[in-house]
């Protein structure tokens, strides 16, 4: 066994898109134990909801996170409209359902390029970023936003989207399905990705439920915790939804496992805007949230399970407003998973249970 | 402008922001918008970039981290404040957890607004920032032609130590960093 070392990693790193820094204790090339240091991006915004009022707050809590802003802005306007008791129109809550698949396929996209990035397949980064383009059109022709989007209020969406944007929708979508596809192909079946990847950063079933992971992390090591299969909010419009699970446990079943859940999210999707009745997309809420008045709310995001409480005091004020998002939960399976790795391997597994540091730290 | 004179490099680093105008110039740099049409690569070394691209504003725990990759880049190099938080800490101007902008850790060249900032303005902040490195390094290379000028024409062979020190003074006061560790001490 060799002199045992520590390797500084990140925060300032190629392959992090966001600040996260990691003590490597190294022994020869084998990594013996990961310590994670987080609170470079930490911002404070829980504590916001004292000096901004209930209906602002949508607008700061969709700058939680870029990638899973539409996600955050919907969390929150449901976890308030549970407590004011607000019946959302059911073209608004198909349009959110819509919207939320969408971005999921951007995150999807986004994450499947940079950990073709990681593993040093550039021009297969470049192709996935392309067609990732294509989604973020989607977005500007509906909401006129790229990446923070602005749609959702409290009540419902803050504008309709006209069937003739809906129907261009359907066909980009359709489009985006062949097109990836063939990405899809390179991603499953060429030997350098899996020679990078089979194998690697492995975690069982039962480490998977000790630690508690979410999302398409715990997904790929075969736990179902997929909150979509509770039917909350929108999701209960679903017709029938079966959860995408791997076996594996390694990196290889978590690109699996996001590879078809853009599939996936593209028919929904497209089941949405195909049963869209007409009719109106919000309603007005106005007043003070109830003293006392307590909600609870799961949506999952991109990278799993998001957990909103939220507390009213009677004023327009929030007495308290939590979230609990997938990558902090995360944390603690990706020291376990780089627990005994190869040194060369450590982008790959960060990158694998595809870490959201905004999230984490808020 | 008129062409750039090299393929400038580019470091990117997220202090504080909400991960939207990180993804943004990831996309202003693949296909789509494509800046490296122009010769710009995204690198992870500092001491390989020409351009620093800051998104997000800044905290007490990332304010060494952002001024540690600004002194090891080498001269010239251009800052680019990326998006209205780097520019003014923009919507989380009032938690409790934020200093501000770049601006309050390492001088800022280039301020690109907009939440998230749209990568077409970028590419136009972008296009600012290299006239602004471009006009240094023209600046540094007459420095130097007129260094050797005055080592070549033999006149102060021996400088006096009060001559030296004045210069070594003015020296310090003329780079940026200096001046903003004088500042933070005040």
């Amino acid at each position: 066994m060799g002199k045992r070392s520590v390797i500084p990693f990140g925060p300032q790193h190629p392959v992090l898109p966001e600040p996260v820094h990691l003590d490597l204790a190294v022994e020869d090339e084998k990594v013996v134990k990961a310590i994670p240091q987080i609170g470079f991006i930490h911002r404070g915004l829980e504590k916001l909801t004292e000096t901004h009022d209930y209906q602002n707050y949508v607008y700061v809590a969709e700058r939680i996170c870029g990638i899973c802003s539409f996600g955050h802005s919907l969390g929150y306007c449901e976890t308030i409209e549970q407590m004011m008791d607000v019946d959302v129109p059911m073209r608004a809550q198909k349009i959110r359902v819509m919207l939320h698949e969408i971005s999921r396929i951007q995150s999807h996209l986004l994450w499947l390029g940079l950990t073709a990035d990681a593993f040093g397949f550039e021009s297969l980064f470049m192709h996935v970023w392309r067609l990732r383009e294509n989604v973020l059109d989607i977005f500007e022709m509906t909401t006129g936003g790229r990446v923070i989007l602005s749609i959702n209020k409290v009540g419902g969406l803050v504008r309709d989207i006209s069937d003739d944007v809906l129907s261009q929708v359907e066909s980009k979508l359709v489009s985006l399905k062949d097109e990836y596809q063939q990405i899809e192909k390179t991603f499953l079946s060429n030997s350098s990705v899996k020679s990078r990847t089979v194998g690697v950063g492995v975690i069982s079933h039962d480490q998977a439920e000790n630690l508690g992971m979410v999302g398409p992390f715990a997904r790929a090591s075969h736990v179902n915790n997929d909150v979509r299969c509770l039917g909350i909010g929108g999701y209960r419009l679903l017709s029938d939804f079966v959860p995408i699970l791997d076996t594996t446990g390694d990196c290889y079943g978590r690109i699996r496992v996001r590879c078809k859940e853009v599939v996936q999210s593209i028919d929904i999707a497209l089941e949405m805007i195909r049963s869209l009745s007409s009719g109106s997309v919000s309603v007005d809420v106005k007043g003070p949230i109830p003293d006392g008045a307590q909600a609870v709310n799961l949506l999952e995001q991109p990278r799993g399970e998001c957990f909103y409480y939220s507390l009213g005091n009677g004023t327009q004020y929030l007495e308290r407003m939590r979230m609990r998002t997938p990558s902090s939960e995360n944390l603690a399976g990706m020291v376990a998973a780089l627990q005994g790795c190869d040194l060369a391997d450590v982008n790959m597994i960060i990158l694998t249970i595809d870490p959201c540091i905004s999230c984490t730290e808020r | 402008m008129s062409k750039p004179s090299k393929s400038p490099w580019v470091i990117h680093y997220d202090a504080s922001s909400c991960n939207g105008c990180d993804i943004e110039v990831l996309s202003a740099l693949t296909p789509g918008f494509d800046l490296e049409r122009f010769g710009v690569i995204n690198t992870g070394d500092p001491k390989h970039a020409d351009v620093f691209l800051v998104t997000g504003g800044v905290n007490t725990q990332n304010i060494s981290v952002i001024q540690q990759i600004y002194d090891q880049m080498l001269e010239p190099k251009v800052v680019i404040a990326c998006g209205a938080c780097a520019c003014s800490g923009g919507v989380f101007h009032s938690c409790y957890n934020l200093i501000g902008g770049v601006d309050k850790a390492i001088p800022v060249d280039v301020y690109v607004p907009g939440c998230a900032v749209h990568p077409t303005q970028l590419i136009d902040g972008f296009i600012k920032g290299l006239e602004i490195l471009d006009k240094k390094a023209a600046l540094m290379s007459s420095k130097k032609k007129n260094k050797q000028i005055s080592q070549s024409s033999g006149v102060q062979a021996i400088p006096s130590p009060e001559a030296a020190e004045h210069k070594e003074n003015s020296l310090n006061q003329e780079t940026p960093v200096q001046k903003e560790e004088t500042k933070r001490g005040a």
